[in-house]
């Protein structure tokens, strides 16, 4: 006991704050992209061949889909101009999935739910996780919301073992065919008003499995999504703040 | 006698003309004979132009540096190996699933992913195309009984995690048998690598198990390596194996805690939560990912990625702090009765049994098994600096608690090794064009086990056949035996201390 609590003291507080300090995440993270088509070539598409997902589109302008992105940086090392630059900003979810398609102007971050699910979830989230084809990374960052660093308990989320307790559900993963019953079925089982989120370039896009016969290529193909929170898999951060803003309790630019 | 078997080194290339192609009985014969001397590291299936299917094995013999393989065509049927050689028995049902091709005398025929076979309309069980595939509708062992119970859990589990059916026959409290039915997660991982390599094959390689990714992308890099004979430059050797050792630590250190918190003993999970966040920041410092998704790729490390002197620093500086807090942990978990209580003779595998299942990594080492990658067929940096397998012999949940305790710490010492003489020069050597109508073979112990990647390419250098056996293939049914004559509220404990992937068995 005695050495427990020693060791208590010794290793400390260690909850980051949220909003965390700037320098929380290293400068060789890719978050968000950041797009310039002014410095692209005319005709010049090797960003978008290069794409394993086809998330970049040339024409008619530049733009990249964060839903379907694997943040491989593949576009970066194939632009010969630097117009695409991946930064650490963590912040990307959104609530309606044309907003993940950016450009080079400002993006639309998720917006609160409505006044009904707000008022009664805002201060009290229990999410019950279904992984559906998910490789376990998506499954982790979501797993790691609950351990000291990130704590999302001090905003009142929280995972749930039954859908029965559940508010919601979060999907990760592309949606395997094996598995569209048993999320349907799960769905089903959490009382209404509900949400869904689809966490992960798999679960909104169906990944790098997009197109396989295997799979359905994302959450919404089955259930109506309320929050997409890219990233593959999305920092723990990205998903902290995609929930926070669907709950209506952060608003603005990150 | 002709040669029966070829030898192959791991990270090695043969014509495909030069595998030995037997007879099915002689095939049966030189593998089955061969046991328990040698082991089952692949068995699959592949389609010929004249519709029969060619099997073909990879063996591993212990304390012998070279892999063997060898096959034979089948047409519908084969008198299965299983009943002589249990390892074989979900080998042996993926190709019976996957090819249409029966086992016969297999004792417990089953699909394993439930999907439809690759050669359309030679299916293993007779079923016809219409017919609805559910997952896990099949048939179960029972056992019958007054106060005999079933106890089905899953797909969908109480935790964050991956989603399988575990089917329980009980007595009181008491588990007689185990019986899982996976194949929900399955995603069509060979099948899309098929036709390949192109720009989407690293993703989809990166993703059969997120928390391998490191282990998986290393074992394709080294399969592309080996078709296109490419050199590995030292320094990118050195820097992947950093890469290895740290996402091993990381997972290590996430089970401990959670096997921590599984008894209830809160201190040691939520420390052991938090050093795992950490070493999960020491590889997004080095790759820009958590999970280290783009820092291994085939010829060397990513475009782009290569250590920065104050990247590596920090790593040094960091990574014994982190191993220190580990440490303590560990130790209140060791030193803490009730700790000790729950985890001691639970779960427990003995040797023997893990020796006829060929299971590997953990598990088999905490059986007291010396069956590690790294020292049996090393490759790249683990060729000039072996590692020392680390075992325990009890086979319990302490056992595979203490194996990962002592890999976390030969880990981290072999890191820090690592970086105080990482060679200069090139992080990447381009690879080139693959050789055609050859096989290769990649084998990398991952923090569950050993991680096997089999190619075979066509005529035209495409991947005709992409076979992967991720470590919890092997793993599963050694899950299974663990929880015979164990109590039912011991399983997500037993469960936790193996820590097998769903996807990566699903593929």
């Amino acid at each position: 006991m005695l050495r427990a609590l020693l060791q208590r003291i010794r290793q400390g507080h260690r909850t980051l704050p949220f909003p965390p300090p700037e320098d929380a995440l290293p400068e060789g993270f890719r978050g968000r992209p950041q797009l310039d088509a002014a410095k692209c070539k005319d005709g010049c598409r090797e960003c978008a061949d290069a794409c394993p997902t086809g998330a970049i589109a040339v024409e008619p302008r530049l733009t990249l889909d964060l839903g379907r992105c694997l943040f491989c940086n593949e576009c970066v090392n194939a632009c010969p101009t630097g117009a695409i630059r991946f930064t650490a900003d963590y912040a990307m979810a959104a609530t309606r999935r044309e907003d993940l398609v950016v450009g080079a102007g400002r993006t639309r971050l998720a917006e609160p739910v409505d006044v009904t699910r707000r008022k009664l979830l805002a201060r009290s989230l229990r999410l019950r996780q279904v992984s559906a084809g998910g490789s376990a990374g998506c499954e982790q960052e979501a797993a790691a919301l609950g351990n000291v660093v990130f704590d999302w308990g001090r905003f009142g989320v929280q995972f749930v073992a039954s859908p029965r307790h559940a508010d919601g559900i979060l999907v990760t993963g592309p949606v395997t065919v094996n598995m569209k019953t048993a999320l349907e079925k799960t769905y089903d089982a959490v009382p209404s008003p509900k949400i869904v989120i689809a966490a992960g370039a798999a679960a909104i896009s169906g990944g790098p499995f997009a197109g396989a016969p295997e799979v359905l290529d994302g959450a919404d193909r089955v259930l109506p999504v309320d929050l997409y929170i890219p990233g593959h898999p999305p920092h723990p951060l990205t998903i902290l703040d995609g929930v926070l803003r669907l709950l209506g309790r952060l608003r603005g630019s990150a | 006698m002709a040669r029966s078997v070829l030898s192959l080194p791991n990270g090695g290339l043969a014509r495909l003309g030069d595998i030995p192609r037997l007879r099915i009985e002689t095939f049966r014969e030189v593998i089955v004979e061969a046991a328990p001397d040698r082991r089952l590291v692949s068995l699959f299936g592949m389609p010929e132009a004249d519709g029969r299917v060619r099997l073909i094995a990879i063996l591993a013999r212990a304390g012998e540096p070279a892999l063997s393989a060898t096959s034979a065509d089948v047409a519908d049927r084969y008198p299965a190996l299983t009943p002589l050689l249990p390892q074989a028995h979900l080998f042996e049902r993926e190709i019976a699933e996957q090819w249409g091709v029966r086992p016969e005398g297999h004792p417990w025929l089953k699909p394993v992913r439930y999907h439809r076979s690759y050669r359309t309309g030679r299916d293993a069980w007779g079923r016809r195309e219409e017919d609805p595939l559910l997952p896990g509708v099949s048939d179960f062992f029972e056992v019958e009984g007054e106060e005999v119970h079933e106890v089905g859990v899953g797909p969908v589990h109480a935790g964050v995690i991956e989603p399988g059916h575990f089917r329980f026959q009980c007595h009181g409290e008491r588990v007689i048998h185990l019986e899982l039915a996976l194949g929900y997660q399955h995603r069509g991982v060979e099948r899309s690598l098929e036709g390949g390599p192109d720009k989407r094959t690293i993703h989809i390689v990166e993703a059969i198990a997120g928390d391998s990714a490191v282990g998986h992308a290393l074992a394709h890099s080294q399969l592309i390596e080996a078709l296109s004979e490419t050199e590995v430059p030292p320094r990118a050797q050195a820097i992947r194996s950093v890469a290895l050792e740290l996402e091993r630590l990381a997972n290590h250190a996430g089970d401990l805690g959670a096997l921590s918190g599984d008894v209830g003993y809160l201190p040691a999970a939520a420390f052991c939560g938090r050093i795992r966040g950490d070493l999960l920041n020491l590889t997004l410092l080095a790759c820009g990912n958590r999970m280290g998704l783009g820092w291994v790729r085939p010829g060397g490390i990513g475009f782009g990625i290569d250590f920065q002197p104050a990247t590596y620093r920090r790593i040094s500086d960091s990574l014994p702090h982190a191993l220190f807090d580990l440490e303590r942990s560990f130790h209140l978990m060791r030193t803490n009765s009730t700790v000790r209580a729950r985890f001691e003779e639970t779960g427990a595998l003995p040797g023997a049994t893990c020796e006829e299942l060929g299971v590997v990594g953990v598990a088999a080492r905490a059986s007291g098994i010396e069956r590690d990658v790294r020292r049996d067929f090393p490759l790249g940096r683990y060729a000039e600096a072996p590692l020392a397998p680390s075992t325990w012999n009890s086979g319990d949940v302490f056992a595979r608690a203490r194996v990962r305790w002592e890999e976390c710490s030969r880990s981290a010492d072999y890191i820090l090794e690592t970086l105080r003489s990482l060679p200069r020069g090139a992080s990447r050597q381009e690879p080139g064009p693959l050789q055609p109508e050859c096989l290769a073979v990649s084998l990398v112990e991952g923090w569950r086990g050993e991680i096997c990647h089999v190619a075979v390419t066509d005529a035209r250098s495409r991947f005709r056949r992409y076979k992967i056996v991720d470590p919890s293939f092997h793993n599963w049914m050694g899950l299974s035996m663990a929880m015979r004559d164990q109590p039912i509220s011991d399983f997500p404990l037993c469960n936790k201390s193996f820590n097998l992937s769903y996807s990566g068995h699903d593929l």
